[in-house]
């Protein structure tokens, strides 16, 4: 029976949470099929430690290919290598993140090896009667799920949705093998050049990584307000969302923006003060656990869909929140 | 420069209300347009090729009615318009889709760049773009917010990660997707809608290219959709006013209570 694969991810030698959220998808289908789940990482100068925390957190086996020219994501490279892996070993199922590279790279790789792709998946499942993998996805902004197969091409291949799940507890007592695949020089691709991140990245921040949101729209009316929900945010440890219409003023910069046409994001908790709901908006938080709004129009749609809504004045609101967080109580 | 851009008609969504009851979205009404986020590819053709010239060829495939999105670009400035259609590409999944635009690409010769939109509002995978890369093995770089012309063969852009911007050197031919920090698009001209009354739209199709008839439409797709629903939107949640300083007091008392009670303060 072939394997079921996760690709790792790392940044500067370090792994990302979402390569062990990928481990708990993993385990479940490798469990109901009865097969072995495998974690394929590439990159540079990640620890031992780190390799069997993988194992630790799911993984049987881990296949590593190191070198320094992999420290930054290159998609020709990276799938060079993986095709000649899935070649190899013919997984049954691969599942990546949902995340820029991950999104890149495995359609890259799905033309290479002829099969589909199923995009952003929020559930996974194993078809009892056939084997195959049922993969559900929001699609049309969130409005429908969509279930898909790929019945009759291997590997099954399909990118999950961040924070869609949680990591597993990582098991000091589990066994599994470390396989350093040795790189090889064919496999380098080398085209494009990676001449570093940018410097002044103004006032980015990866809010698809964010436990708690703290969105401002419209109702916010300026920039300058936007520190009210900075301090929230720092006191929640959390991050800063807008909507369109306020980075479109110019009030915060695109990073920021939830929705249609910016990020979609799963956080924890997601506070949006000021903000009606429009259905672009809703695309991208209607996967969060928890929704509060705030907002002085009874019938703002955000209201509708929100666990915890309070019909008021976000001037009034957010200050009076902020007393209570910072007085700890 | 040759500079393509893959353009996809999607339902237009800005008037769509949600139906509150259900959970479905109230379609009476809703138009095609360009998928919104494919006017920052345009956009960012049509600033190559004011800044430094180019032939910029928008490429739409779909049903004979997908053209109205090519006159669109035409109006906003493109040279010219292509329309991929033919029953037989119909329920194409974006490996199959992937593959036909990468056919149609070839057929249309000499191409130095494309530009593709980061992804479609209605299937929403973002696999059109590197698919079509990994069809014609070229360089892709995905995520897009800036671009510098170094040389005729070469481009230094800026690429929106989750740690922050990438800067890259990207050789051409190569494969682009642009995220919507790249520059706001321009409105079509009356000088432009002209132009486009008055374009031939060329049209290829199984007649005129040559493809692997195993690689088309839904029968030549990998994935199936088996199953459609849709997720209940409403919540049910607890409402509380706040309308003055004795309420604001206690809704966010009560507010503090609910996140205490699902753990998150
Ligand atoms: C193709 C397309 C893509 C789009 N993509 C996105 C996207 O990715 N993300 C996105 O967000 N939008 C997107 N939009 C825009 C979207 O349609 C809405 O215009 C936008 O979401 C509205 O933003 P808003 O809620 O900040 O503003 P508004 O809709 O104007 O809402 C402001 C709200 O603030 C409330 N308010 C005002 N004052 C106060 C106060 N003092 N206290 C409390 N509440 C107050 C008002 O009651 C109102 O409900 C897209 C649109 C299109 C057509
Ligand atoms: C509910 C639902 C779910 C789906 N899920 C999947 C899935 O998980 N995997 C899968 O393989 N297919 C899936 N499909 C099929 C997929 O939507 C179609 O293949 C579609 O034609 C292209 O994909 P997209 O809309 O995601 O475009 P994207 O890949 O998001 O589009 C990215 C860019 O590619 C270009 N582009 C895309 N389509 C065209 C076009 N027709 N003509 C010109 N340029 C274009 C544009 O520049 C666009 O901005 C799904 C379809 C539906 C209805």
């Amino acid at each position: 029976m072939s394997y079921i694969w996760t690709l790792a991810e790392q940044a500067n030698g370090h792994l990302k949470q979402v390569s062990f959220e990928l481990l708990t998808r993993g385990r479940k289908l490798a469990d109901s099929l009865d097969t072995k789940l495998a974690s394929l990482l590439i990159g540079n100068g990640v620890s031992a430690e780190a390799l069997r925390e993988l194992i630790q957190s799911g993984a049987d086996e881990v296949y590593y290919v190191e070198d320094p020219r992999l420290a930054s994501f290159s998609c020709e490279t990276y799938s060079n290598i993986m095709v000649e892996l899935i070649k190899t070993y013919q997984p049954h199922t691969i599942l990546a993140a949902a995340t820029s590279s991950g999104r890149t790279l495995m359609p890259y790789v799905a033309v290479k090896v002829k099969t589909g792709l199923t995009a952003d998946c929020t559930e996974l499942d194993i078809e009892e009667t056939t084997g195959n993998l049922l993969q559900t996805r929001p699609a049309i902004g969130g409005n429908i799920l969509a279930t898909i197969k790929t019945p009759n091409h291997r590997p099954q291949m399909a990118t999950v949705r961040p924070k869609s799940t949680r990591p597993p507890e990582p098991d000091a007592d589990r066994d599994g093998k470390i396989i350093n695949v040795p790189f090889k020089e064919e496999w380098l691709d080398g085209r494009v050049e990676f001449l570093g991140y940018r410097k002044d990245a103004g006032d980015f921040e990866n809010i698809e990584e964010a436990d708690i949101i703290i969105a401002g729209g419209k109702g916010m009316k300026k920039a300058e307000n936007f520190k009210m929900l900075r301090r929230l945010s720092d006191s929640l440890e959390g991050m800063v969302g807008a909507t369109r219409d306020a980075v479109d003023r110019g009030w915060i910069g695109y990073s920021h923006q939830i929705g249609l046409s910016g990020k979609t994001v799963s956080p924890k908790l997601y506070i949006g003060a000021g903000i009606s709901g429009s259905i672009q908006h809703l695309a991208g938080i209607k996967t969060s656990e928890i929704i509060v709004s705030i907002n002085n129009d009874p019938e703002a749609p955000l209201h509708k869909i929100a666990d915890f809504a309070i019909v008021g004045d976000l001037f009034n609101v957010l200050p009076e929140l902020q007393k209570r967080l910072e007085g700890g109580k | 420069m040759n500079i393509i851009v893959p353009i996809k008609q999607v339902p237009e969504t800005s008037n769509v209300k949600m139906d509150p009851e259900t959970g479905t979205m109230v379609r009476s009404g809703v138009e095609s347009v360009v998928n919104p986020l494919d006017l920052y590819a345009l956009e960012a053709a049509l600033s190559l090729k004011d800044s430094h010239g180019a032939t910029v060829t928008a490429v739409t495939m779909g049903p004979p009615k997908a053209r109205k999105v090519l006159d669109m670009a035409i109006s906003m400035g493109c040279d010219d318009g292509v329309l991929v259609s033919d029953r037989k590409f119909g329920g194409a999944d974006t490996w199959a889709t992937s593959y036909t635009l990468s056919e149609a690409i070839k057929a249309l010769g000499n191409v130095d760049l494309i530009i593709a939109g980061e992804r479609a509002t209605d299937g929403d995978t973002a696999q059109v773009g590197p698919g079509i890369a990994a069809w014609m093995i070229l360089p892709l770089a995905t995520y897009i917010s800036d671009i510098e012309v170094e040389s005729e063969k070469c481009l230094i852009v800026e690429r929106l990660v989750e740690e922050g911007y990438e800067r890259l050197r990207l050789p051409l031919p190569a494969l682009i997707t642009v995220v919507k920090e790249i520059a706001s698009p321009r409105l079509p001209t009356l000088r432009g809608k002209k132009k486009a009354m008055q374009t031939e739209i060329r049209t290829l199709s199984t007649e005129n290219l040559t493809l692997e008839s195993t690689n088309l439409g839904l029968k030549g797709s990998p994935t199936k959709v088996v199953k459609i629903e849709t997720p209940k939107v409403t919540r049910g949640g607890t409402v509380v006013e706040a309308m003055d300083d004795a309420s604001v007091t206690e809704a966010v008392d009560r507010l503090m209570d609910f996140l205490r009670q699902r753990e998150v303060v």
